[in-house]
């Protein structure tokens, strides 16, 4: 039952010559190969590559060298370019791209010693919340395979979960790698906006997407983190600060940590059976020494509309570069450039992504911009004006990940405003830039729920800590869907 | 004309005293309004603002690593940031944000502590990413001024309202792709900027002095080659009319991309023609964007407003605000050069020269160092040395198509003809064919007077005998002078010029002839 381990153990296991890196690719690539009809969490397997990356693991540990990843197999959201392996973004648009370079968070995990087994499916350009917008079909919840894993990062989520691989690497643009996370009952974590360079990160909307990790504990994704963060000269907005070993300070007491909770979270919408295990764990952390209060955000219920706006805004622009000329999907026999760009645009990309392109489209044209961009950006300021007040009482906020649990594939597609409302506790860390978690905290009808934990700029160790000393009293997360023993 | 000799030395820079600024004047518009006598109408005052687009003299491109160099095979200096990859960001090249300062800093502009990259949004396929990195609300350069001198010798003061970074696009090739079209994203991603003018420009001529202001400037500052024909700096001009006295503006047309001072002044001219012809026959100028064609010599209607892009401006998100430190405006500050307008006061105090000479001289930084290393060698002889600058040398460079830094006349070279001036080895004229036999075959001024014997005569002696024998050889004349006719003063001075093959001093042999022929 090698898959069991957690990236500490795998790590620590090839170290020892317990396992060789190869064996172990071999078993991952197998449960892949296995679960993928099931799952659909891959849109494509690089086994090839991966044993031979395995191999010259193997040869590095024998040779005592390699870093703190050596050996360990691990899978990327298909929006991080990889060279020479397609990066499709969940996209038609890309379905034929071959990145000729790495992204940053590609590169610095290879030179940790990871070995990529391919590459996992998600909402297109990460625009949804229920991975049922990939071109590549929608990816099932590992818990229950008529349900969806959330998005966009739902591809990670649900690989982590079935345990296809210890841990993945995922993005967060308004809930992203919280939302699976909570849903398939694992650990996620959205550092810090500017921790984790975005340079070959496909972009969705800039000034809100960051790269994260999803793993099966806190300690796993704090070694990730550690791994994948830092400032990279290549993205303007990565934050030149030193990256503190996220892994050493897990186990710190919280005695006297002061957590706030968060009152607008508690709202009407949140399922009354989540709500309760989300009120169980926090009563966890307060036998744990934790201080508990009720803290209020008044404009976080802005949240969902001033998001629908700028990272629509965002990813209009974003999204003209795909226009069929350079790469990426080309119509055929086009009559001129404009029957090129609207034949080209119009097959490539997929429903939803459209949707949001005409929105953002709509909210920066001529006359419209200071009604919805400006006053959105307004609107952010005061949200991010709240978190910074709220952290001058507290040191972290809680409260749920999701309104509900795993609900059933096709239930919300009709609806884009009902399936906008799955991400109403998420989006205001991206609003205000800030690190957030989600972590396992039970169960509602045999579907995991998630615990939010949110910290100021720079405190990954906080909310790290939090969750890790959380998952020392508790098994959540420690729980793995039946059909994927 | 080509390249930056164009501004100082090209054929409408005039011999001094700017007796020919009329004639050029009426010949460049001679072709559009002689012709059809709208000329004189009175009644109607121009309004003219430029938006001049200079490319920074930057290694690599705004954005990314790749090169800027010029005339590389199409997209062999394209980076995946300059091709709009998926997931690539643009990282701000700091020598731009260095050049855009010492621009600022010389019009007196104010520098913004805090600048944005906003995009500006729209399809084209030589625009990899589908909108241009661009600066819009808040430019780091705003609120300065040019001085330029009217052709009636006073001065005016044109307000520049902006000067903003932003990116170059690529180019769209149609030729030879059999009814295709080529992209090619070489100059996708060079650094730009867009220098604003308020309108304040009143005339063509107006308009192509503040042009070539600015060509002068960017150039002394060493931010921008000044390459007109590679594209290096070009011009949109904003052209209106309205009635004399009106204080509203009228509708504008926009004429775009023109890339010779030549060009702007005959399409500025062709342009309110056409609106004040279009107006006065009862039509109405409409807002619009037209290009300049100039083969036919007339501007062309290119999309009309209704037609025009929604650019959706908004700040870039992979830009943090780009903040400019006071310690950085100092040091940019103290790295200025001498700048033209100061060099000329300095050229018109320190050697006496006109303040057209100066301006003439101090038009490009390097004509203004060869001067001074001229002058250098006679500082005794700041206006002989300014008048060969500005006569022979100009003549000869401008036939040739050479710009002053060509080597093909060295400083030290023309001073050294200088110099057998100055010190009486050789008289102006013979100088001239010095020159010329210099320019030909590259040596020096002393081996061709050697090597030609034209050396001054000066000795007394040998001008007397000379005079002797041409005295001997015209009794006629010499009669007749003595009888009083003294005009034929001339006509022995060019005999005996004649006898020594024009070498004989001439003020020596006034005052010889002086003392002779009366006998």
């Amino acid at each position: 039952m090698i898959h069991r381990n957690t990236v500490f153990q795998l790590a620590a296991g090839l170290r020892a010559r317990k396992f060789s890196s190869v064996e172990l690719v071999r078993a991952y690539l197998q449960r892949i190969e296995a679960s993928q009809p099931a799952l659909n969490a891959f849109i494509c397997v690089t086994a090839e590559q991966a044993l031979a990356a395995a191999a010259a693991a193997d040869r590095d540990l024998a040779a005592g060298r390699g870093g703190a990843l050596a050996g360990v197999p691990i899978a990327h959201k298909d929006l991080f370019c990889t060279e020479g392996v397609r990066t499709t973004c969940g996209s038609r648009m890309l379905e034929n791209f071959v990145s000729p370079y790495d992204a940053t968070v590609v590169a610095k995990l290879k030179a940790a010693g990871a070995v990529t087994l391919g590459k996992l499916n998600m909402d297109e350009f990460a625009m949804g919340s229920s991975n049922e917008t990939s071109y590549f079909g929608p990816v099932k919840n590992p818990w229950n395979t008529e349900r969806v894993p959330g998005g966009s990062s739902g591809g990670s989520a649900a690989a982590v979960a079935a345990r296809l691989v210890p841990a993945a690497t995922a993005t967060d643009t308004g809930g992203s790698i919280r939302q699976p996370a909570a849903l398939c009952g694992i650990t996620g974590i959205k550092p810090t906006y500017g921790r984790v360079s975005r340079y070959g990160m496909i972009a969705f909307a800039s000034s809100l997407d960051q790269g994260g990790v999803l793993a099966t504990s806190a300690q796993d994704a704090a070694l990730m983190l550690r791994e994948m963060a830092g400032f990279d000269p290549n993205d303007s907005t990565s934050v030149d600060e030193p990256v503190p070993d996220y892994v050493a300070t897990l186990d710190a007491p919280l005695a006297g940590v002061k957590v706030g909770l968060i009152k607008e979270f508690f709202d009407k919408g949140l399922d009354a059976e989540n709500e309760r295990r989300v009120r169980e764990a926090l009563a966890v952390l307060e036998r744990l020494g934790a201080s508990l209060r009720e803290v209020s955000l008044p404009s976080l219920p802005l949240s969902v509309p001033a998001y629908y706006v700028v990272a629509p805004a965002e990813c209009s622009s974003n999204l003209a570069r795909y226009d069929g000329v350079r790469f990426g999907h080309r119509c055929k026999d086009p009559r001129d450039l404009q029957d090129l760009y609207r034949r080209s645009r119009g097959e490539g990309f997929g429903a939803e992504v459209k949707r949001r392109i005409m929105t953002g489209t709509y909210v920066l044209s001529a006359g419209y911009y200071d009604a919805y961009y400006l006053k959105a950006q307004r609107v952010r300021q005061l949200i991010a004006a709240d978190f910074k007040r709220a952290f001058s009482e507290v040191d972290a906020l809680v409260g749920p990940t999701s309104p509900t649990a795993a609900f059933p594939i096709g239930a919300k597609t009709a609806d884009p405003i009902t399936m906008y409302l799955n991400d109403i506790y998420t989006i205001g860390a991206n609003l205000a830039g800030l690190p957030a978690m989600s972590v396992p905290c039970g169960f509602v009808g045999g579907l995991p729920v998630g615990l939010q934990i949110v910290g100021p700029h720079f405190a990954e160790l906080r909310i790290l800590n939090i969750a890790h000393r959380y998952q020392l009293e508790t098994d959540w997360h420690l729980k793995t869907p039946e059909r994927f023993q | 004309m080509t390249k930056s000799s164009g501004t100082i030395l090209d054929g409408d820079s005039r011999p001094r005293g700017g007796e020919a600024q009329e004639g050029s004047s009426t010949k460049s518009s001679g072709t559009i309004l002689d012709g059809t006598g709208r000329e004189p109408r009175s009644g109607w005052e121009t309004v003219i603002g430029l938006e001049i687009h200079a490319q920074l003299a930057t290694r690599s491109k705004i954005f990314s690593g790749a090169s800027t160099a010029y005339g590389a095979p199409p997209n062999a200096q394209a980076s995946l940031v300059d091709l709009g990859f998926p997931g690539v960001l643009p990282v701000l090249n700091g020598d731009a944000v260095r050049m855009a300062v010492r621009f600022g800093l010389a019009i007196g502009a104010r520098i913004a502590r805090q600048s944005v990259f906003a995009r500006k949004n729209y399809f084209y396929p030589d625009l990899p990413k589908g909108y241009q990195i661009s600066q819009y609300e808040l430019p780091i350069v705003a609120q300065g001024a040019l001085e330029i001198v009217l052709d009636d010798g006073s001065t005016k003061r044109v307000g520049i309202t902006r000067a903003h970074l932003e990116e170059d696009a690529g180019k769209s090739l149609h030729e030879g792709l059999g009814g295709l079209t080529g992209v090619d994203l070489n100059r996708a991603g060079t650094p730009l900027i867009e220098i604003v003018s308020e309108p304040d420009l009143r005339s063509a001529r107006e308009a192509v002095a503040y042009m070539k202001k600015v060509h002068t400037l960017v150039r002394y500052l060493e931010i921008c080659d000044g390459n007109m024909q590679e594209g290096s700096f070009r011009c949109d001009a904003n052209v209106s009319v309205r009635p004399k006295g009106s204080d509203k503006l009228g509708t504008r047309a926009e004429i775009k991309n023109i890339n010779s001072f030549r060009f702007v002044e005959k399409a500025i001219q062709y342009e309110i023609a056409r609106q004040i012809e279009l107006i006065e026959s009862g039509g109405k100028v409409v807002q619009e964007t037209r290009l300049y064609d100039p083969d036919k010599g007339e501007t062309r209607s290119m999309r009309a407003k209704e037609e025009a892009n929604d650019y959706r401006y908004f700040p870039d998100p992979d830009l943090l605000p780009l903040a400019v430190a006071e310690d950085f405006i100092e040091a940019v500050r103290e790295s200025l050069p001498e700048l033209p307008d100061e060099k000329a006061a300095r050229f018109s105090s320190q050697y006496g020269l006109s303040a057209y000479d100066a301006g003439v001289l101090t038009a490009s930084r390097e004509l203004a160092d060869y001067y001074e290393e001229v002058v250098r060698t006679v500082p005794r002889e700041p206006k002989l040395a300014a008048n060969w600058v500005m006569g022979e040398l100009a003549a000869v460079l401008n036939k040739e198509s050479l710009e002053v830094g060509s080597g093909r006349m060295p400083a030290a070279r023309l001073a050294g003809l200088l110099t057998r001036i100055a010190d009486e080895t050789i008289s102006g004229k013979i100088a001239k064919e010095v020159f010329e036999a210099m320019w030909a075959g590259g040596e020096g001024a002393d081996a061709i007077i050697a090597s030609k014997g034209l050396k001054q005569i000066t000795d007394t002696g040998a001008i007397e005998r000379a005079i002797e024998e041409v005295m001997a050889r015209n009794p006629g004349q010499l009669a007749e002078f003595r009888a009083g006719k003294e005009k034929l003063f001339g006509f022995f001075v060019g005999q005996v010029m004649k006898a020594t093959q024009g070498k004989a001093n001439p003020a020596q042999l006034n005052e010889l002839l002086k003392k002779k022929l009366p006998g």
